[in-house]
C-alpha cells in the first residue's frame, strides 16, 4: 500500500528545501568575503629582501633554526650564525611600531593565528635598532 | 689541586700542557712589541666556538679603586640594560657592586668591586637542577635563560652573592643582552663584547685603570704578566673554586 503526500505536506517540503539552499548560499558568500572565521595574519615585511631560506622552509622550520642556533651561541659561544633572532627583527620589525610584536606585528600576528604562545620576548628585545635608555636607574 | 688551578677545570695531562705551550709559543710569535699583540684582542671568527685554550680572567688593583666611585657599576648597568626601577631595593639586579671594607684592628679601609668570580669549579653549576647554570669552554660562567626555571638554588650556592633574580617583566633590554622575568642572572664578563674582541664595560669605564681583563692562559697577555709579578689573592681561596677574578692589595 502506498502513501501519497497531501498537497500541504508537499508544499512544506518544498519551502524547507528552498530555505536550506538560500541559507547555504548566504553562508558561503560570507565565508568567502572574510576568508574564514578567523582573521588571517598580517604578513607584511617592512624591509623586503633576501631571507636566509625560501618562504616555505622558513614557515615550517624557523623555530628549529632559532632553537639550535641559540644553544650553539650561548653554550658553545659560536657567533655570526646564519639564523639569528636579532637578524629576524632587523628585517621583520613593523615600520610604524619598530617591533615584531603588536596586532599587526610580523611574529605576533602569525602566532596569534596559529595559537602558539611566544616567550622569546620575555627576555629578548622585540624592537629593531633599539638603544636602551641611559642613566634612569635610581 | 694545583696553585694554577684558576686556569681551568681539573687536572691537565702533560701532553695537553705541551700542546698548549706550543700553541702559546705560536701566538707569541705574533707579538709586535711588549704589550702589543695581534692575537689577544682579536674577534673570534664567525662559526668558531669558544676554546678551552683561552681562560678569561680579571685582575683588580684595590689600591687604585677609589672609595665612593661607582663608574664600573654604572657602566655595567648601561651596557647590560639594567635600567628598571624596582619597588624593593633588595630586589635590584647587581651584576657588579662596590664594597667598602675596614680592618677593625688597624683601621685600614679599602674599596673594591665584587661580581661573579667566574670559578673554574662553580658551585652554581654544581647545584643547578636543569643545567641552565653553565661554564663556557673559555671559563665564562653563564645562565642559559632558555632552561632556567628560576629556582634560585645557584643564588644560595654562590659564596660571592654574585647572582640576582629578575622579579618583574622587563622591556628595556639591550638587544645583545637578553634578560627577563623569572630568571637568575649575573656578570657575564660582557660576553657579547668579549666575543667581539672588546673588554668588559667595567674595565673600559674604570677611571683609574684598576681592572685588567685578559687571557690567563696566554703568557704574553698583560694580565698573565701582572699576576706573575704582583701579589694577588683569590677571595675565599679556602673554597678552592679556582676563581678567574683576582684582587691585588687586599
Amino acid at each position: 500500500m502506498s502513501v501519497t503526500p497531501s498537497p500541504i505536506q508537499s508544499a512544506i517540503w518544498r519551502w524547507c528545501s528552498v530555505l536550506v539552499a538560500v541559507l547555504a548560499a548566504t553562508m558561503a558568500a560570507v565565508a568567502h568575503a572574510d576568508g574564514g572565521r578567523t582573521p588571517k595574519p598580517a604578513v607584511t615585511i617592512a624591509n623586503p629582501g633576501q631571507c636566509i631560506a625560501p618562504v616555505d622552509e622558513m614557515r615550517r622550520n624557523h623555530m628549529d633554526m632559532l632553537k639550535h642556533q641559540r644553544d650553539r651561541t650561548l653554550r658553545q659561544g659560536i657567533r655570526g650564525e646564519k639564523a639569528s633572532l636579532n637578524a629576524c627583527i632587523e628585517c621583520h620589525a613593523g615600520k610604524s611600531t619598530g617591533s615584531v610584536l603588536g596586532k599587526d606585528g610580523f611574529c605576533e600576528s602569525c602566532h596569534a593565528y596559529a595559537a602558539v604562545k611566544l616567550d622569546c620576548w620575555d627576555c629578548h628585545q622585540p624592537k629593531a635598532n633599539y638603544r636602551p635608555a641611559v642613566g634612569v636607574k635610581p | 689541586m694545583s696553585e694554577r688551578d684558576f686556569l681551568g677545570a681539573g687536572p691537565v695531562d702533560s701532553g695537553r700542557r705541551r700542546f698548549v705551550g706550543a700553541a702559546a709559543a705560536g701566538v707569541g710569535a705574533l707579538t709586535l712589541a711588549p704589550g702589543i699583540h695581534l692575537v689577544s684582542a682579536a674577534q673570534r671568527p664567525a662559526g668558531e666556538p669558544a676554546s678551552s685554550t683561552v681562560r678569561w680572567g680579571m685582575l683588580i688593583d684595590t689600591t687604585r679603586c677609589a672609595s665612593g666611585c661607582d663608574a664600573c657599576v654604572r657602566a655595567c648597568n648601561e651596557e647590560n640594560g639594567i635600567t628598571e626601577r624596582v619597588s624593593d631595593p633588595r630586589q635590584a639586579s647587581q651584576w657588579i657592586r662596590k664594597i667598602e671594607l675596614r680592618d677593625r684592628q688597624t683601621g685600614r679601609q679599602l674599596s673594591l668591586p665584587m661580581m661573579c668570580q667566574h670559578c673554574a669549579h662553580p658551585p652554581c653549576v654544581d647545584v643547578c637542577p636543569t643545567g641552565a647554570s653553565m661554564k663556557r669552554a673559555d671559563g665564562i660562567v653563564l645562565v642559559d635563560r632558555h632552561i632556567c626555571i628560576g629556582c634560585r638554588y645557584c643564588m644560595m650556592a654562590c659564596p660571592y652573592k654574585a647572582r640576582s633574580f629578575v622579579h618583574q617583566p622587563l622591556t628595556q633590554q639591550n638587544p645583545e643582552v637578553p634578560r627577563g622575568l623569572g630568571c637568575v642572572e649575573s656578570c657575564t664578563f660582557c660576553v657579547h663584547r668579549v666575543d667581539k674582541g672588546q673588554t668588559p664595560a667595567c674595565v673600559e669605564a674604570c677611571p683609574e685603570k684598576a681592572m685588567v681583563f685578559g687571557d690567563l692562559k696566554d703568557p704574553n697577555s698583560e694580565i698573565s704578566r701582572r699576576v706573575a709579578q704582583v701579589a694577588s689573592t683569590q677571595v675565599r681561596a679556602d673554597l678552592k673554586l679556582g676563581v678567574g677574578v683576582r684582587y691585588q692589595g687586599i
